[in-house]
């Protein structure tokens, strides 16, 4: 009787006379003389079950002995004769009747006519009960359907409709929910910088309630994201919005990450969310910054890292519904198959298929999908012409700066330290230091217009043969005047502005300086040629 | 590297006005430089710019030098700079400063010539 499911014990329990409930009837009460109309409750491991169900005929209550509970109240309720009604072997009610109105007791055509009635009822009442479960459970599952309906809209209402198309990059992403939609989310932000902001979250507990929180957790995001520069201040952010109304138990984890297409430059912070992978001319590495889920609780700090994506590179975003699939022996995918799944694929839509492609050959056909599966990629697809130089190199120093008078100070600074083993020479050194100077000021002057969100990205690459000094500004590309020889003796007499030598002095100060632009972007390309650079000379 | 605000000493070495220049020739120089050449240029000698103390001059302060070079043509004030970097010695050759004022070695070169060329 360990087997009794609740369903089946559910008919024992039916309250109320006999018929006038509106539930499957389970047990008939007739003839009794004192009428006790409360039915008797038989637990599912009381032996009387058994003894009925195997007695398959009327059963004379009062010479029964069993250690049975419900067989007591039986006796006490007047229940002479029990007619177990088994339908296909499976005891499905008990017709209880007392004693009988005559007060004789019962004779055995009694007993032979119950038989047959219980024969014929039996199945009529289970028919009786399958559709009433069956209608019951249909609209469990109409309810629990539309809810997942619900949650699903929800979810898909809040990916982006559309990637971004960034020149020199290939953005992919994937999002399959489970039939229980959990909370996953994707999302890419187009910065008014040209830079994008890249998410990629999951929120705990499934369907609605996390359909929720994931709309909400969205909508802060792409708020703060805006007006916020630093990845690791806007996940801060959005936690002090989250924690007041975040339901218990639930929180979201999230990655948060700024790319610069321009020169590859990600920065990011991570709420508790797994890693991303990077895959580089070196092998897979992850990319790491602490920082607890979101939700959780106020006043968390959020580390931020930076990383640099080189032509060629890709990252991966992704949730845990990856690493969290199971195969049918209940083993789990893994980060370590995940990781070599990104090793052998070049990156963006081809990643994504090939993870695709594994996990299902892991998970077997016909798997149920256990948990929403979502996936970011970011590949750098190549420098284009004009980064020729930036391809081999070696990256010295990669930083940012906001775009305030005088920060072209700390580029010089920074672009000093970065060439400080390069043996320049102290006059070659001298004049790069005026050529950043320059650059850095231009850019932020008339690229960033001295605007704090617009900030100047500065790269030091070693080539083979030359140091690459790059010089960002997001100006929306507006034209950089070609560099004149200024006129000296016009601005002397008063004729022109005294200004106008910056770029006159870059020019003259490196071997080559040239504008490149794409996406919004501009780039000065600072060039010295390391081989037969002399000291001293004009 | 500290920004440092341009400092301004003006003191006379017989007839010449000597402009000692200490920190940033950069746009936040501009009112100093003003302030020091108008206190050289009225005693109405020469004036030297010494900017051994200058350790940085950008394009901006070039463009304030040479606002400075334009009023001294125009009142024939005679310029001259010294204590001039290697590297901002080429910087005043390659824009052509060095065409409209002298560039002495040291203060002492600067002052000699400078009375050499007034008396002259």
């Amino acid at each position: 009787m360990a087997a009794l499911t609740r369903p089946f014990r559910r008919r024992f329990l039916k309250r109320g006379r006999a018929g006038a409930d509106a539930e499957p009837v389970g047990q008939i009460q007739a003839g009794v003389s004192r009428p006790r109309q409360t039915p008797v409750e038989i637990a599912p491991n009381d032996p009387l079950l058994a003894y009925l169900q195997a007695a398959s005929e009327a059963v004379d209550v009062d010479a029964l002995d069993l250690d049975s509970p419900a067989l007591r109240e039986l006796k006490e309720a007047g229940v002479k004769l029990a007619v177990p009604l088994v339908s296909q072997g499976e005891l499905i009610g008990v017709l209880n009747l007392g004693a009988r109105l005559s007060e004789q007791d019962y004779s055995s055509d009694d007993r032979k006519l119950l038989d047959n009635l219980a024969a014929q009822a039996a199945p009529a009442l289970r028919v009786g009960q399958l559709v009433r479960e069956q209608e019951a459970e249909a609209a469990t599952r109409q309810r629990f359907e539309q809810e997942l309906e619900v949650a699903r809209l929800i979810q898909q209402n809040f990916l982006p409709k559309e990637l971004p198309d960034l020149p020199g990059w290939q953005v992919a992403a994937y999002y399959r929910p489970a039939r229980e939609v959990g909370g996953d989310f994707y999302d890419v932000i187009p910065l008014s910088d040209g830079r994008v902001a890249f998410v990629v979250g999951d929120v705990t507990d499934k369907g609605v309630p996390a359909a929720l929180v994931m709309s909400a957790t969205r909508s802060v995001l792409r708020a703060s994201a805006q007006r916020l520069i630093e990845p690791g201040v806007v996940l801060e952010r959005v936690n002090e919005h989250l924690c007041p109304d975040m339901p218990e138990k639930m929180f979201v984890t999230c990655l948060y990450g700024v790319l610069d297409p321009a020169t590859g430059l990600l920065r990011f912070a991570n709420a508790g969310h797994d890693l991303p992978y990077v895959k580089t001319a070196d092998g897979v590495v992850e990319l790491r910054a602490r920082g607890m889920p979101l939700g959780l609780m106020p006043g968390m700090d959020y580390e931020e890292k930076e990383a640099v994506l080189q032509p060629g590179e890709s990252v991966l975003l992704h949730s845990d519904g990856v690493v969290e699939a199971h195969d049918p022996n209940r083993d789990m995918f893994g980060f370590p198959r995940l990781k070599e799944t990104v090793a052998g694929a070049p990156g963006g839509q081809e990643l994504i298929d090939r993870v695709l492609a594994d996990l299902d050959a892991f998970t077997g056909p016909g798997s149920e999908q256990e948990d929403d599966i979502t996936m970011v990629t970011l590949q750098r697809t190549g420098g284009g012409a004009t980064r020729a130089p930036s391809r081999n190199g070696r990256l010295l120093a990669h930083f940012e700066l906001a775009s305030r008078p005088g920060n072209e100070r700390e580029a010089i600074a920074r672009v000093e330290e970065a060439v400080a083993g390069l043996e320049l020479g102290e006059a070659r050194v001298q004049r790069l230091k005026t050529a950043v100077g320059e650059a850095t000021m231009n850019a932020m002057e008339h690229g960033s217009q001295y605007r704090d969100d617009r900030p100047v990205a500065i790269r030091v690459l070693q080539a083979d043969d030359s140091l690459v000094v790059e010089v960002t500004d997001r100006g929306g590309l507006a034209e950089l005047a070609a560099p004149e020889t200024p006129n000296l003796e016009a601005k002397l007499a008063g004729e022109q502005k005294p200004r106008g030598w910056g770029l006159f002095l870059i020019e003259k100060m490196v071997d080559e300086a040239r504008v490149t632009g794409e996406g919004g972007q501009r780039t000065l390309q600072l060039v010295l040629r390391l081989q037969g650079g002399d000291d001293g000379d004009t | 590297m500290a920004t440092r605000e341009l400092e301004v000493q003006v003191r006379q070495r017989g007839d010449v006005s000597i402009v000692d220049l200490t920190g940033d020739v950069d746009s936040s120089a501009e009112a100093a430089l003003q302030r020091g050449y108008d206190e050289a240029a009225a005693s109405g000698g020469p004036v030297v710019l010494n900017f051994a103390g200058a350790d940085y001059i950008n394009s901006t302060g070039i463009a304030l030098i040479v606002g400075l070079l334009a009023q001294a043509r125009a009142r024939d004030v005679q310029i001259t700079a010294c204590g001039l970097s290697d590297h901002y010695r080429e910087i005043f050759e390659i824009t052509r400063l060095a065409d409209f004022m002298t560039i002495a070695d040291n203060e002492d070169g600067a002052v000699s010539g400078a009375e050499g060329s007034n008396h002259a």
